[in-house]
């Protein structure tokens, strides 16, 4: 099988009627345009078409990625990338891991495992390059006749009026303009949009800068994480180890705040200190100390900080990725927390779009994901002092830890070279998936849901000969609950709108054989689990009428308060 | 739950002399490691976040946090500081 070279692959310019109408004097006018075709853009644009939305996606160049960047894609991420049918890609081109080892100094101080529960379809990470993903994410994109992908198109203003904004766009033949209702943000941690709206993100700068490379080589060690504090190969300083696909390995050594980023860019600087580490990891490893051939690959010499903006909507403007938040890199929080901004915007501004839910629905994306990037800056903060203790006796405590951990269960688990990326609880739990048993073969739970739907998960409905404790969700909805049904999920009657009804997916003992589903949602029979769209849990109900469930949706999209704006759905 | 400031050592001069001892011999960056194990493995020991962060509180303060216990009425007088 051929493969595309998403490292070179160069996507073409093309002239579009809105440039047509733009030269005939006009303004083209589109519901959503997202700006940024990278991990957070293009999931946000899928997730939008496949609920019916059309999205006109923006780059400003035709280039995916360059270099490997991101490289660690959570199960989270995962998991909302199958919602939009491309994970499985990502699981069978990266390499999957969950295993990661902390050394300090010359020993190994302790291992951990981030999935030692089995049962689950997806491991804790996958690394893979970001290019990669990109790529799979826009081949997944260009398969949606409702996106239209355009690259260099490269937004240079921008106007908000009370009911849209204007973008003003620059192309190779020229620039253009079109109008839409709402605009995602999605152009990255040097946004031009949060440029153009006068905005900054605020938080604190670390002086510490960190080599980033790229080195292909045949290694023996496993697909790990392993994380040096203050190894004999690069003393004072932190080191991570990292296998990628393509027989690419991903090193992060900690340099100093006085170290010249030009200098140590330099193969000459570079390949020594990998060879250095090579041995001692071969030796870790329990190998001969062999270095094997190495090769550069891709190498970056970065700083960082940790900071957002203030707000994540401005009007119209909604910023979504690093354009909203900016992390240190330990615990993987970029690139993951971006798309689950998209994950949890997509739902919001399509129900917006499609008169189902009110404008305020959007105020809460924005508190919500502000409150998550909160988390995702002080987890990658906190990280940062354990990894570069910026006084003496901030490095006396971690080395303290560090030393205990050896022999004490409470130190290790306050080692922390990274906590790595987990969603968010603070506005509802993601629903955990589970195996289960459906139609015959095996299954995932997480896989009934569908685009842009609520899901009821119904547990353990008792029998109908038993009608005086029967859960009465259901026959409202043209549904029913069937006498040993094996229907685990339900599609309305004729004459209901989808939108307005849940999927329903009853988990009994033909779907759940295992019980994990039961488990794993603490359930009783009777209880009803409902899930938004992006899998969030939003109610726990004890035996619930369908009204029930129905005010818990409408809560959940932003109707209990202003339902007599909103008119019902088509 | 609060901090105890009133003495709970079953033999506080026998652990202060202990202390002293363990230092004995050691330079004064080993002892400043010592130290900090030492305050990690009773800070875990004590575990409860409010009174870890009283203590804290109470050691920027270089005296004892009031104490509750002190001030409910009847309740035998706090212990002299001689």
């Amino acid at each position: 099988m051929s493969e595309v070279d998403y490292q070179r692959v160069v996507y073409p310019y093309r002239r579009g009627p809105d440039q047509d109408a733009h030269a005939r004097g006009q303004l083209a006018c589109h519901p959503v345009a997202v700006v940024g075709a990278g991990p957070v853009g293009l999931t946000a644009a899928i997730d939008l078409a496949l609920q019916g939305v059309p999205v006109v996606l923006l780059n400003d160049d035709g280039r995916l990625s360059v270099g490997s960047r991101a490289l660690c894609f959570s199960k989270r991420t995962l998991e909302i990338l199958d919602r939009l049918g491309c994970g499985q890609r990502l699981v069978d081109k990266g390499v999957s891991w969950n295993v990661g080892r902390v050394f300090f100094r010359d020993e190994q101080v302790y291992r951990f495992d981030l999935l030692a529960e089995s049962g689950h379809q997806r491991p804790a990470f996958v690394n893979l390059q970001q290019y990669y993903v990109e790529g799979f994410l826009v081949e997944r994109a260009l398969e949606l006749p409702l996106i239209d992908l355009r690259w260099h198109h490269r937004v240079t203003g921008l106007e908000q009026h009370g009911d849209g904004v204007t973008l003003s766009i620059d192309t190779p033949e020229g620039p253009y303009a079109l109008r839409a209702d709402h605009v995602v943000a999605c152009d990255g941690s040097r946004s031009t949009l949060r440029r153009l709206i006068g905005q900054e993100s605020h938080g604190r700068t670390f002086k510490d800068r960190f080599l980033i490379a790229d080195v292909r080589m045949n290694a023996p060690f496993p697909a790990e994480r392993w994380f040096w504090f203050d190894p004999p190969f690069h003393p004072g300083q932190s080191v991570l180890l990292h296998r990628q696909p393509d027989g690419v390995w991903r090193i992060d050594f900690q340099l100093g705040w006085d170290a010249d980023p030009a200098l140590e860019k330099q193969p000459a600087r570079i390949l020594p200190r990998v060879r250095t580490l090579m041995r001692e990891a071969s030796i870790a490893a329990g190998g001969d100390g062999q270095v094997p051939d190495i090769e550069l690959v891709w190498a970056s010499v970065y700083t960082f900080a940790c900071m957002r903006m203030d707000s994540f909507r401005h009007g119209r403007l909604l910023f979504a990725g690093d354009a909203a938040h900016g992390v240190s890199p330990f615990g993987a929080r970029g690139a993951n927390s971006g798309i689950q901004d998209a994950d949890n915007l997509a739902w919001k501004l399509a129900a917006v779009v499609q008169g189902r839910a009110p404008d305020a629905l959007l105020d809460r994306y924005a508190r919500e994901r502000e409150m998550a990037a909160d988390e995702n800056i002080l987890n990658s903060t906190r990280s940062t002092d354990f990894i570069t203790p910026k006084s003496e006796v901030s490095r006396l405590f971690r080395d303290a830890t560090l030393t205990l951990a050896r022999d004490f269960d409470f130190a290790r688990r306050l080692v922390n070279s990274g906590r790595l990326s987990v969603p968010t609880t603070a506005y509802g739990a993601v629903a955990t998936d589970a195996p289960i048993h459906l139609e015959g073969r095996d299954d995932w739970l997480l896989r009934q849901m569908r685009p842009g739907r609520f899901t009821a998960l119904i547990f353990d409905a008792p029998p109908s000969a038993d009608r005086g404790q029967r859960a009465s969700v259901g026959p409202e909805w043209g549904l029913g609950v069937l006498e040993g049904s094996p229907m685990p999920r339900g599609e309305p009657a004729p004459g209901l709108a989808q939108w307005t009804v849940p999927v329903l997916v009853h988990i009994d003992d033909a779907l759940d054989p295992q019980g994990l589903v039961r488990t794993r949602y603490n359930a009783e029979p009777g209880l009803v689990v409902l899930l938004r769209p992006d899998q969030h849990v939003c109610a726990r109900l004890h035996r619930p009428t369908a009204a029930d469930i129905e005010a818990a949706m409408r809560r959940a999209l932003g109707r209990d308060v202003v339902l007599e704006e909103v008119s019902a759905c088509p | 739950m609060s901090l105890i400031t009133a003495s709970h050592f079953d033999a506080g001069d026998d652990f202060y002399e202990a202390l002293i001892a363990a230092h004995h011999g050691l330079e004064p960056a080993q002892s400043h490691a010592f130290n900090a194990r030492l305050i990690l493995l009773l800070a875990n020991h004590i575990g409860r976040q409010d009174v870890l962060l009283e203590a804290l509180s109470a050691a920027a303060r270089a005296l004892p946090a009031p104490s509750t216990e002190a001030l409910t009425p009847g309740s035998a007088s706090p212990r002299g500081q001689a």
